[in-house]
């Protein structure tokens, strides 16, 4: 079929062409151009760039933060796709479409009205900051709202998995005896590892490179609460290219690991299906 | 991908007696039930709603006059909104091109290395944001490579970029007007190469001499891209530049071949087949791409928020003034601002859902379009 396609359908050339242009001159070469950058500075230069008290404080902060954001975004998305697709209740449809926002949402929105929730005069913060959940303008800060964006990533990976899920595995156990809970634990959760481990994987990755509504929630404090994207606008706005992008291509290789780990997740996945 | 697509889940199919006894294997207890949903709702109201409600309670918090005039009082916020109704429409029209070209290379064809392209699509979302904005900086940059160039003479560029851009639409009408089949080729039609070769040099030689003669371009004038509308768009281009592509690709491998192979082998040219058969197709996977891509790009900051040097009045997007005004303590038209974009992304949701409905899910359902199944 694939042969035939080539010569009968019309535009192969074109469209490819057109493609991988495209693709090159947006994508491809603005990113060789920041490994290029990186590559002129020397070796002892780009170390001191990257290896500074404050850039390891902001990498820390950065994957801590979007590690623990996924986590409980693991149970989180869990929760929410077991409730959306086994239960039947007044709201679902309106449920299943806010799980979405998120994506919908520009960032410097997310990241404007969580900055005015939590703070002591906020709607959530007068409750919250006596009992000492400091929800603005510090790390716990930017884990809520790193939840707040990571949220769909989740659900939208467990969910078609735990539909497609066939009825027959779980009534075999309940009928060797098994109780509800064991049923849950032993037979379905196993099938939805890789589901949680993919959504999990974007959900981090989403975490590390979020900059638009960590910036207004975060307070940005060198050593404290700043993470590393924001390092970079600080060496940027200090006209500090070199270490600007020395800093760029080390998030640059992790994301890009992160990327490659998920897919191989996914054909990992597959095969074990097969 | 949604549930309500396929509204009775699989249970209720595949168990085909009655079997209230094997149904209620797979139901939890009343009391567990509504504990899940409880903390369902709970997880949803705190994370989503309240936000969601916050921002039009404090937006409309002077009235609707006070609201209107926090969004339309201030010249710099009104320059913001229309250079956001600037710069999404280029980035989007552009990706959109791509996306179609993308998906039509990826879907109907098999070639080497077609994983890895597909692989580098999805790219620019594991790129941060703020590292987007810089890749472009370090290009454009007056410290960038292209930077000192651009910055003496910009404008030289012009005739070339204009006589370049020319050639590739020429080539694309040219392509997708000629009749598919070799046996309907006639005069020009023919002779593609010779075309080309004859148009591009007369085009190009006729540019550079307008420029040489005439100075249509300034001279010695430095162009700006960075800190200026073109680098929005490129960061804005960047950011979004998966979205219709991803969309198409499986949308397009759902409805298969086979009714363009047909409109081809009875004559159509490449146009017709795209506008007549591919185009019906395809349209709600394009929409929802399309809105994806412009709430995204809409809201985009962080690539922006490098690229735009953040002169008011000048390069200031609607996000970016949402943060400004949150640093000047002018917290109502801060939300002012934010409101409108909220209100795009509940436009966003909603269409989005209706879309999903009409979307081919694995194999084709041919209900949404069954009139233009048939006659095609």
């Amino acid at each position: 079929m694939a042969s035939v396609n080539r010569q009968v359908l019309p535009g192969f050339s074109l469209s490819l062409g057109y493609t991988i242009f495209y693709l090159s001159l947006l994508v491809l070469l603005p990113i060789a151009a920041c490994f290029l950058k990186a590559a002129t500075l020397s070796r002892s230069n780009f170390v001191s760039a990257v290896w500074t008290e404050r850039a390891r404080a902001a990498y820390a902060l950065t994957f801590g933060a979007a590690f623990a954001a996924a986590a409980i975004n693991l149970v989180l998305g869990l929760l929410l796709a077991w409730v959306l697709v086994r239960y039947e209740f007044p709201g679902r449809g309106l449920a299943n479409a806010l799980v979405d926002l998120p994506l919908a949402l520009p960032t410097a929105v997310g990241g404007l009205v969580y900055a005015s929730l939590y703070v002591p005069k906020g709607w959530l913060g007068q409750y919250l900051v006596p009992l000492g959940f400091h929800g603005a303008y510090s790390k716990t800060a930017i884990v809520l709202v790193l939840v707040f964006v990571g949220l769909p990533f989740v659900v939208r990976t467990v969910q078609p998995v735990l539909e497609d899920l066939e009825a027959e595995t779980e009534e075999a156990a309940a009928s060797l005896g098994s109780s509800r809970w064991q049923a849950f634990r032993l037979v379905l959760l196993p099938h939805l590892y890789p589901a949680m481990i993919t959504g999990f994987a974007l959900a981090f990755a989403r975490g590390i490179g979020e900059y638009g509504s960590v910036v207004f929630v975060s307070g940005n404090m060198p050593y404290k609460t700043e993470i590393a994207p924001i390092l970079i606008v600080a060496r940027l706005e200090e006209f500090a290219y070199s270490e600007a992008t020395a800093i760029a291509v080390v998030l640059l290789v992790i994301s890009f690991s992160t990327l490659v780990l998920v897919n191989l997740l996914e054909r990992w996945s597959l095969r074990h299906e097969h | 991908m949604s549930t309500d697509v396929l509204p009775p889940p699989p249970t209720t199919a595949l168990s085909a007696a009655p079997g209230s006894a094997v149904r209620r294997v797979r139901q939890d207890p009343a009391w567990v039930r509504r504990t899940l949903i409880g903390l369902a709702g709970l997880v949803l109201g705190l994370l989503v709603v309240v936000p969601v409600a916050h921002v039009f309670y404090v937006a409309l918090q002077d009235g609707l006059g006070g609201y209107w005039k926090h969004l339309t009082a201030d010249p710099d916020t009104r320059h913001s909104i229309l250079l956001t109704l600037t710069v999404v429409p280029i980035a989007l029209g552009a990706n959109i091109a791509f996306g179609l070209a993308a998906a039509w290379a990826i879907a109907r064809f098999r070639f080497p290395g077609r994983a890895i392209l597909t692989a580098f699509i999805d790219l620019p979302f594991s790129v941060s944001p703020v590292v987007a904005g810089l890749m472009f900086v370090l290009i454009f940059g007056l410290q960038g490579y292209l930077g000192p160039f651009l910055r003496r003479d910009g404008y030289a560029l012009m005739p070339y970029a204009i006589a370049a851009l020319a050639l590739f639409v020429a080539t694309i009408v040219y392509l997708l007007l000629r009749p598919a089949s070799p046996r309907f080729r006639t005069g020009l039609w023919r002779y593609p190469g010779l075309t080309f070769v004859v148009g591009g040099a007369a085009l190009f030689f006729g540019l550079v001499w307008l420029q040489q003669a005439l100075e249509i371009w300034p001279r010695g004038q430095s162009l700006k891209i960075i800190f200026a509308l073109p680098g929005l768009v490129l960061a804005t281009a960047f950011v979004t530049f998966p979205f219709v592509a991803r969309e198409l690709i499986p949308v397009m491998e759902a409805i298969g071949p086979d009714e363009e192979l047909a409109a081809i082998s009875l004559g159509a040219s490449g146009w017709q087949m795209f506008r007549q058969v591919t185009l019906p197709n395809i349209k709600w996977g394009l929409a929802y791409g399309i809105i994806l891509c412009n709430a995204r790009a809409m809201g985009e900051f962080g690539a922006v928020y490098v690229v735009s040097g953040h002169i008011a009045g000048q390069t200031d997007t609607m996000p970016l003034r949402i943060e400004k005004l949150f640093q000047e303590y002018n917290l109502p038209g801060s939300f002012a601002v934010a409101s409108v974009l909220t209100l795009l992304a509940i436009f966003t949701l909603i269409a989005k859902t209706k879309l999903e409905r009409q979307l081919p899910v694995a194999g084709r359902t041919g209900e949404g379009d069954g009139s233009t199944n048939q006659r095609s």
